[in-house]
């Protein structure tokens, strides 16, 4: 008597996806109620706006490196375009002169809604990695990894051309564009009527991270997984690995690149220089953090990655003194070295980080214990 | 129109003596472990600081050197017994995630002892000295380092070749497990893979910051990554592949740096053309076409991919 098979049985909404979808719901409410109550200037913002960005460009990495097992570095690369992409767009023409004051106002002379610009900051960051992808898939583990790295190397140096500084402003910064805190809703005076700065990046981040949800648990889905676990044997079962390769890697640049956007939104401003191979080390560990192979994870650990280097480990920079005790080693920089050591011990000691390879539903399905764990999954 | 060119030639062959120190760590350890060890570019930086705050504490240079040498390779044997061995099991890509941490934590633990400064590397008499070569001003460090790599790299050669621990180090590149079987000491191997690797990058840091003057917690990248793509340019696993690579990569960006002058000063162009935003991009640009044309690199092995 064995049991049918899950991936068999047509899908049903469980009692676990359920809560977990009240769980998403109540996160987005109690997002927006904050954002009403509490002062703008408030950490918390900050953090969850970072965190937000920071989660969809992870998710967008673990769809490369945890689900379809290609080890991509080039993360930071595609999200230079993105946000270059996006500024470029968006910076309204009243504006062009001043941002391109050495380059008279720049090659483009109009300015796209901001909707579409992240969508082309998408499509763009998506086309740039079919180019680099035809030579670059063909190359295994570490190779890849090395030449994708490589590659975001080359489009920072590119972005930083002078001769091409019609369009990227050469190594100065782009600023000026519509950022986060422009979709505020104000009324005649300029005073804020309706926050909405923080709903918007989650907005954002859920929509793509939704779809990502949808590629997965697809038919493409699962071409990745074969591929990840056993490309020659994935290859046997009919699946063509330089399509599925190429898709997936497309398919994280897009929102690599849409997360580009979004830091570009949340910075207020973009420079190529900013864009370091240790940008994409720091989302690799977010990634690894939260378990290679668990959306839900990356999010999470997103989250907690921003939230500890931002603001919780804050107090480690400053100097303490308890009952005239001076506590010591605290000083500027002490933060991130904890931080590391704390990374270190996940990467050697936790090797599944948070979540694993589970995902929000899977925490209430088997142990009811672990129900009311769920957290914030935007 | 020579004369234009040899102060960048001769640079590139001093920067590329440096990159093939750096790049030998690389290639022994991916010969060994199948490893790119991300973090050997911040062993590198590492010796640098080292050097720094030796001297500062009023250490005169014949103590400070070989101290440095020898404190970095005592690192470069504990990064490996604390990061890498307990994962000896894991799938690959487990370590080189535990490379990229080390390499992390490094640069943070500098950035927080260094609060974040450049520090002004010490200037170090015979081969600080400026001299002039066929009407090119130069550093003596420029002569030193090519000779220097030279000797360091045919010990090694000889070492690897002519030795019990060297016999040992190719075994277990050949073959891992078998070498095991045999009795071969693999984590003693490994180890002593480490330290010279670590040894010989710090040897490349003391000639590097001689010409740079500056040490900071991202000095390691770059040079290290460059000496990545010269390990792989090379033939990974390969140690005169990586000298070679690595003079290649470095002559070529010092002669892609002066581009725009050699061009304008021989007539043949009137404008700069900004070439040298393209130096660090040549370098990957390079790995990619190797990674492509010859996957296994100028003097690399070929190797089957076991199922």
């Amino acid at each position: 008597m064995t049991k049918a098979n899950p991936l068999l049985k047509p899908k049903k909404l469980d009692r676990a996806t359920l809560i977990s979808i009240v769980i998403i719901c109540l996160v987005y409410v109690l997002a927006f109620v904050l954002e009403q109550v509490m002062p703008a200037s408030s950490m918390l913002f900050t953090v969850l706006k970072k965190g937000a960005t920071y989660a969809l460009v992870a998710v967008s990495m673990n769809l490369l490196n945890g689900f379809t097992g290609l080890f991509s570095l080039g993360q930071a690369g595609f999200m230079l375009i993105g946000a270059y992409t996006y500024a470029i767009f968006t910076i309204p023409v009243a504006s062009r002169l001043s941002v391109y004051q050495y380059y008279n106002g720049g090659l483009i002379q109009f300015s796209l809604p901001v909707v579409i610009a992240i969508v082309l900051a998408g499509v763009f960051a998506a086309f740039f990695a079919f180019l680099i992808g035809l030579p670059v898939l063909r190359l295994k583990s570490d190779y890849l990894a090395i030449a994708t790295l490589g590659f975001a190397e080359i489009i920072r140096a590119i972005f930083q051309w002078d001769k091409i500084g019609f369009l990227t402003n050469g190594s100065n910064l782009l600023r000026l564009f519509p950022t986060f805190n422009d979709f505020n809703i104000r009324n005649a005076n300029g005073d804020v009527v309706l926050y909405l700065s923080t709903l918007v990046p989650f907005v954002i981040t859920g929509v793509c991270v939704a779809f990502v949800m949808l590629l997965i648990n697809s038919s493409f889905g699962r071409a990745f997984k074969a591929i990840r676990d056993d490309e020659t044997a994935a290859e046997a079962m009919g699946i063509n690995l330089a399509r599925h390769k190429m898709l997936a890697f497309c398919t994280s640049s897009f929102f690599a690149g849409v997360g580009g956007a979004m830091l570009a939104m949340y910075a207020n401003s973009v420079q190529a220089k900013s864009f370091t191979t240790a940008m994409t080390y720091e989302v690799l560990l977010m990634v690894v953090i939260g378990g290679i192979g668990s959306v839900t994870g990356s999010v999470l650990s997103s989250f907690v990655f921003v939230a500890c280097s931002e603001w919780w480990l804050r107090f480690l920079d400053q100097e303490q003194v308890i009952n005239g005790w001076k506590v010591p080693l605290l000083r500027n920089g002490f933060r991130l070295v904890v931080f590391s050591l704390i990374i270190m011990a996940v990467v050697l000691f936790f090797r599944q980080g948070i979540m694993g390879s589970k995902e929000l539903p899977d925490l209430f399905r088997k142990r009811h214990k672990l129900a009311g764990k769920g957290g914030a999954k935007s | 129109m020579f004369s234009t060119v040899l102060p960048y030639l001769l640079s590139g062959i001093s920067v590329g003596g440096q990159y093939a120190l750096i790049a030998i760590g690389y290639t022994m350890v991916y010969g060994i472990l199948r490893l790119i060890n991300f973090a050997h570019g911040d062993v590198f930086m590492v010796a640098g600081i080292l050097m720094v705050y030796i001297t500062a504490s009023g250490a005169p240079l014949y103590v400070a050197i070989p101290l440095v040498l020898v404190m970095t390779a005592v690192i470069g044997f504990a990064i490996e017994r604390v990061a890498y061995k307990p994962l000896r099991s894991a799938p690959r890509m487990s370590i080189m995630i535990s490379a990229i941490g080390v390499s992390y934590t490094l640069q943070n633990l500098v950035l927080y002892i260094t609060g974040g400064l450049n520090q002004f590397y010490p200037s170090i008499p015979f081969i600080s000295e400026t001299i002039t070569i066929g009407g090119a001003s130069t550093r003596m460090v420029t002569i030193v380092t090519p000779i220097l790599t030279l000797v360091l790299v045919i010990l090694l050669v000889l070492l690897i070749n002519h030795t019990k621990i060297g016999m040992a180090m190719r075994a277990v590149s050949k073959d891992f497990e078998t070498s095991r079987l045999m009795g071969i000491k693999i984590n003693s191997v490994i180890s002593v893979t480490f330290v010279i690797g670590s040894f010989l990058a710090a040897v490349g840091s003391v000639l590097y910051f001689t010409n740079y003057t500056t040490v900071i917690q991202t000095s390691g990248n770059m040079p290290g990554l460059k000496a990545f793509v010269a390990a792989v340019f090379g033939g990974i696993g390969s140690v005169p592949g990586a000298v070679v690579g690595a003079f290649i990569i470095g002559i070529c960006e010092n002669l892609l740096k002066g581009l725009d002058t050699i061009l304008i000063k021989a007539g043949w162009s009137t404008s700069m053309f900004g070439f040298t935003t393209f130096s660090d991009a040549f370098t990957f640009a390079l790995l990619i076409i190797i990674l492509i044309v010859k996957p296994t690199g100028l003097f690399g092995e070929k190797q089957t991919e076991k199922v």
